[in-house]
């Protein structure tokens, strides 16, 4: 890969290393909080590695939640996951031993940036996901530890940055927006996420939200599917 | 100590099962209303994780949202404006702190 290349990537992934450092920290105060230190922010960042996942396991170790809990709790949280894998099953169709890693490190950012960024020239998409996947890793490993060792010294200044991630899917979802002939599958996806957090409250709308959705994208009028590019 | 590592572990274990799944079904033919569906999610899924992202706003409570709304708005016109991703969301992210730290 050129130099131009990895810069353009490494731009692209720029976001996410604002946001995730913050994040990651914040996550590793708030562990250390609990009395678990380094070790358990480095295991739980390379082995869950999902934010709102960790944040969960956080208060479920805290609370010295059952397994079973913490299963259906973690499954709620992190449904979602089963919608990047539905959309992604082409893409990471033929990536031969890098797929494993692709699937494993699929987060809500990860998987924004490799549907919607156009890997720079000369770079295969398989190499240029798989950069962006561990990039993105590295940033969430380097902050959950970071915040660990700060412990409960916390820069007050920083309030606000973690909204950095709304910013980034705001601007993803503007940009899809203006790229997209059919605004209906934006459309359902605001309305029904929002329709159920209205419901069901914030713990468990995600899942009803994506049952909704599916079943509002499959069942739609067929003459209108066509125009899908 | 030994039950905090099982709940590690079953949170990641959970966590990849939901990350894997789909290609495990799928592994030989994928449908094609399966197919559809994927094709249409991303767009779908942006406006979920957008709303998602704002679920712990307040609108009937101090400070209403306005934060997070004007911050929204502006990351949206800059990026009508300008469409450079690093533009819209860094101007956005500053506004929002400037606004939550001085203002509200």
């Amino acid at each position: 890969m050129t130099k131009e290349a990895l810069r353009k990537t490494f731009l692209d992934t720029l976001p996410v290393l604002a946001g995730y450092l913050f994040l990651g920290c914040g996550f590793g105060i708030l562990l250390s909080q609990n009395g678990y230190g380094l070790g358990w922010a480095l295991a739980m960042s390379l082995f869950i590695y999902a934010g709102s996942g960790q944040y969960l396991a956080v208060e479920l170790l805290a609370g010295g939640a059952g397994l079973i809990t913490t299963a259906i709790a973690t499954l709620l949280v992190n449904a979602r996951h089963l919608f990047y894998g539905i959309s992604l099953l082409d893409t990471y169709q033929d990536t031969g031993k890098a797929k494993p890693y692709l699937i494993f490190a699929l987060t809500d950012e990860t998987y924004s940036l490799v549907t919607q960024a156009q890997p720079p020239e000369g770079v295969s998409r398989k190499k240029y996901c798989l950069l962006v996947s561990f990039l993105d890793q590295c940033y969430w490993v380097v902050g959950c530890c970071l915040g660990a060792l700060i412990g409960t010294y916390v820069p007050v200044s920083f309030e606000g940055v973690s909204f950095v991630l709304t910013a980034l899917f705001v601007t993803l979802f503007v940009e899809q927006w203006l790229s997209h002939k059919e605004h209906f599958p934006a459309i359902v996806g605001v309305i029904s996420t929002l329709c159920c957090l209205l419901i069901c409250g914030k713990d468990i709308f995600l899942i009803p939200s994506m049952v909704l959705m599916a079943l509002l994208l499959t069942l739609r009028p067929k003459a209108k599917r066509r125009t899908t590019t | 100590m030994t039950h905090d590592i099982l709940l590690v572990a079953v949170a990641a274990g959970v966590t990849m099962a939901t990350r894997f799944l789909p290609f495990l079904i799928f592994r030989k033919q994928v449908p094609q209303a399966v197919r559809r569906l994927g094709a249409v999610l991303p767009c779908a899924i942006m406006g979920m994780l957008v709303v998602y992202c704002l679920k712990d706003v307040t609108p009937l409570a101090w400070p209403y949202g306005i934060p997070e709304l004007l911050s929204c708005v502006l990351v949206a016109v800059l990026h009508i404006w300008k469409r450079n991703s690093l533009l819209s969301i860094g101007g956005g992210t500053i506004f929002y702190m400037l606004l939550v730290q001085l203002v509200f």
